[in-house]
């Protein structure tokens, strides 16, 4: 899947998108996050390895990546629908992204939703592992494509 | 098990929740709802004033100081060890030593006691239901000395199997540490037998006294515990406080936990002497605000009365119980016959922490996850609950507030 949009035109579609709901019913976001979590395709069972496993306090995510011509492919799950539906936003905004962008991504949207407190320690639900570890993966094809050339 | 109709006089809970400052402020919009009590519990404004008038009217270093302020300081800190010991009805003043918290407690006994008396081949019993900390202390001990951990399992209730605790103990077993009330099921454990039939087999008992203190009628000497531990930040005191409670012949054979000021009688390079009791046990400068106000919490606790205390939240509980039953799919984990007011519960194809998240967006505060249990969520074969746990200032107007959400969620999630 080519993604054409850049970083910055993902995550204000996102913010768009937002903005259309209303404003003062907090349910209508979750609503909204929760449709995007339930359309993440399910990862296959293959995938779901300890090895890709990021473990959060409470829920747990699953973090496959794919380097394919210079780009960086992200598959996930999660058993909590509402981490899903943050990821499959994450998926969004930096699946089949390079490398430079990956590791330059700011990923501001996720404030401007209002939903930072996601990231925040407490919830510990792994989404801030997740996006750690989405960079991280951008870092080592990054070098193991340097060290290739 | 306490009916309402055994209470002379209900408590005005209008009255008692205007005493909870915090009970006034809004979450995400919403009036809060805090259900999440078993983990810490709301202050009241008498512990928020003493607080204060603490650091603004005579704060010190206590025990050694000769001016007004020290002695003021220690005063009162001593004051806290003597209500302390009525709370527990502890025998001798000198069998409360002052902590960080449960959690500090049972480090120091296994870190003092066990480290004294555990050998090769020796057997701890602790139970399904313990916090990881009465697991994880004992552990590292079993390790270090190369005893056993030994496991007392659980009904699928949430009730402990009494018969299969008794074919445990037997000549190995030097120590039993469990817990008085699980913070998970809620499930009040038979202490008296538990320890009865150790003190049978020889072996010495802790107590976790953590979420029992603030629900239950402490009697230490009744009960016959070796050692008792609980918070004061869960008796609406305030963090950083823990009592460990334990016999004096014990504690005055046991080793000094830590080393310092305090803890001493003298100290030259060849030898030091250790301190009396409690001081022993007591090295640096304690916690002293928050200790001193310990004694404010237990006054709030003592002035309400624990029975009618008790009796409005069993009503929270049975209301609540009864209305989460009627919604579909939902499972209460922890059915025990004797209870305090916590219930926790999971609900088909739906992960706790996505019913947090969403009630939160209510304003309602629950708790989700494994409750740092997790042998005993692995007993249940889930991967964590949702726990709404209610202390004496909460409704059950409070509660339809968090069934309404519950439908609501779930309509959400499903």
């Amino acid at each position: 899947m080519e993604n054409q949009k850049s970083i910055a035109e993902t995550e204000n579609e996102i913010i768009e998108d937002f903005k259309l709901l209303d404003a003062w019913d907090e349910d209508q976001k979750y609503e909204y996050i929760i449709d995007m979590g339930k359309k993440l395709p399910e990862l296959d069972d293959i995938h779901k390895t300890a090895e890709n496993v990021i473990k959060g306090c409470q829920s747990t995510v699953w973090l496959a990546a794919d380097f394919i011509d210079d780009k960086v492919y992200f598959k996930a799950d999660s058993n909590s629908v509402i981490t899903k539906g943050l990821i499959s936003m994450l998926i969004q905004v930096l699946s089949g992204r390079t490398t430079d962008e990956i590791i330059a991504a700011r990923l501001d949207f996720i404030n401007k939703i209002g939903m930072h407190s996601h990231l925040a320690q407490t919830r510990s639900n792994g989404l801030l592992a997740m996006v750690k570890q989405m960079k991280n993966y951008a870092l080592a094809y990054k070098i193991k494509n340097t060290s290739k050339a | 098990m306490i009916t309402a109709t055994a209470i002379p006089k209900e408590l005005d809970i209008a009255a008692i929740r205007q005493q909870f400052p915090v009970l006034n402020r809004e979450v995400k919009g919403k009036p809060l709802v805090y259900f999440d009590n078993a983990a810490t519990s709301q202050k009241p404004q008498v512990v928020i004033d003493a607080l204060v008038n603490y650091y603004a009217g005579y704060n010190a270093n206590i025990h050694r100081g000769i001016h007004s302020l020290a002695e003021e300081a220690t005063a009162a800190f001593e004051a806290t060890r003597d209500t302390v010991k009525q709370f527990i009805n502890a025998a001798a003043r000198e069998e409360i030593i002052f902590t960080r918290g449960t959690t500090e407690s049972i480090n120091l006994v296994a870190n003092t006691w066990g480290r004294q008396n555990i050998k090769a081949g020796d057997e701890i019993i602790i139970s399904t239901m313990e916090h990881h900390s009465n697991i994880v202390p004992w552990q590292l001990l079993c390790e270090e000395k190369d005893a056993m951990l030994k496991i007392i399992p659980i009904s699928d209730d949430g009730e402990l199997l009494m018969d299969a605790y008794e074919k445990l103990l037997g000549p190995k077993t030097k120590l039993v540490s469990i817990v008085h009330v699980s913070n998970a099921l809620g499930t009040i454990n038979p202490v008296k037998q538990i320890i009865d039939a150790a003190h049978r087999a020889g072996a010495v008992v802790l107590v976790d006294g953590a979420q029992s203190s603030v629900h239950l009628d402490i009697d230490v000497q009744k009960m016959n515990a070796d050692f008792f531990a609980f918070s004061s930040h869960k008796v609406y005191g305030p963090t950083g406080v823990g009592v460990l409670y334990g016999k004096r012949q014990l504690l005055e054979s046991m080793p000094p936990f830590q080393g310092g000021g305090e803890m001493i009688k003298e100290v030259s390079f060849e030898k030091t002497t250790y301190a009396d009791l409690p001081y022993k046990f007591e090295a640096g400068t304690p916690n002293i605000a928050d200790t001193v106000v310990l004694k404010t919490a237990l006054d709030f606790i003592n002035e309400t009365g624990k029975t009618k205390i008790r009796a409005h939240e069993e009503i929270l509980l049975h209301y609540a119980t009864a209305q989460l039953e009627q919604i579909p799919g939902l499972r209460i984990i922890g059915k025990a016959k004797e209870k305090v007011s916590v219930v926790s519960f999971v609900i088909d194809n739906i992960h706790p922490q996505d019913i947090g998240i969403l009630l939160d967006n209510r304003g309602i505060a629950v708790r989700t996850g494994h409750h740092c249990t997790q042998p005993l969520m692995q007993r249940f074969g889930i991967p964590g609950t949702t726990r709404a746990s209610f202390a004496v200032y909460n409704t059950k107007e409070e509660i339809d507030a968090m069934i309404t959400g519950l439908y609501k969620v779930i309509k959400m999630l499903a």
